[in-house]
């Protein structure tokens, strides 16, 4: 099998790596949120930005969304879907709260 | 098909020896991504409705930073323990990995024991599914991620019942794995909840 290069013997480094990140991102955020004078515009993007890159360790350290046969097409599929959820909810808020 | 694969090398870990294995996780992340549209237009419900508060609580009144960063924390841990199970299970070394995936359910646990008593307060205060759109698409949200959470512990409990019986197997340490990529796609969520619902909820 291909791209089998998983490191199954030693010491889990990408999960604790990836727990760490993700606790010091949600921090992060809600001194973002709740701690600085930004303006709400400027914290929407930041906290969503965020937001996303917790979700990308999720799915590349801890559910390794690239490994296996089919991980070009697992991450493929995880693109798309991020698109489509995009399009919804960008879309939605964009046609009901911005145009009137 | 469901035959362990003889040109998979040993080094190949269980769930994706057997061609059946392979299919599976692979139509279980087709499934993931199903997963995503529908939480994306419960989002755009929510995010749609944000502003229709009127005759109910303010989101900022009745929100509490120290309660959500608790249940964000446990949901968080619990899928790193959930991502060691995993890390165990391909070392061969069942005991750990039971341990850690029953850890995983306590923590999970703990996050709906604290969702439950959240929905309690906030019906005291006065904001329930019926009280505002707000508060419709909030609990239409939170409760649908609360649901998959409810699902993930009775499933995961099931497949650690069969491992105990039947023991590690091609068969088993997929169904392991599988559940375990669902476990992490509960937290995936909880960010976007969690970031979304809460924190720019504490803000306006």
């Amino acid at each position: 099998m291909a791209n089998k290069s998983v490191d199954h013997k030693h010491f889990p480094w990408s999960h604790v790596i990836g727990f760490v990140m993700s606790i010091a991102l949600t921090f992060l955020a809600v001194w973002l949120g709740l701690y600085t004078d930004l303006a709400l515009n400027t914290v929407i993007i930041l906290v969503f930005g965020l937001a996303f890159i917790q979700a990308g360790i999720q799915l590349f350290m801890f559910m390794h969304v690239t490994e296996g046969e089919n991980g070009i097409w697992q991450v493929g599929k995880m693109l798309s879907a991020a698109f489509i959820a995009l399009v919804i909810v960008i879309g939605t808020v964009w046609v009901m709260n911005g145009m009137h | 098909m469901a035959h362990v694969n003889n040109d998979a090398s040993p080094d190949t870990p269980l769930e994706y020896q057997s061609e059946i294995g392979r299919l599976n996780i692979f139509g279980f992340w087709i499934f993931l991504g199903a997963e995503m549209a529908l939480f994306a237009t419960i989002f755009a419900a929510y995010f749609a409705l944000v502003d229709s508060t009127g005759g109910g609580p303010l989101p900022s009144e009745v929100f509490d930073i120290n309660g959500t960063m608790t249940m964000t924390l446990l949901l968080l841990t619990s899928s790193f323990t959930c991502g060691l199970a995993i890390h165990e299970m391909r070392r061969n070394n069942v005991k750990s990995m039971i341990v850690w995936l029953i850890i995983t359910l306590l923590f999970g646990l703990g996050f709906l024991y604290m969702e439950v008593n959240e929905f309690i307060h906030l019906v005291n205060e006065g904001a329930n599914l019926g009280t505002n759109a707000f508060w419709s698409s909030f609990f239409v949200l939170t409760g649908t991620h609360g649901l998959h959470v409810t699902l993930g512990i009775g499933w995961m409990t099931l497949i650690i019942i069969q491992v105990l019986k039947r023991g590690l197997t091609p068969d088993t340490a997929k169904k392991v794995f599988i559940s375990s990529l669902y476990w992490h796609f509960l937290d995936f969520v909880w960010i976007f909840v969690f970031t979304g619902v809460y924190l720019l909820g504490l803000v306006e």
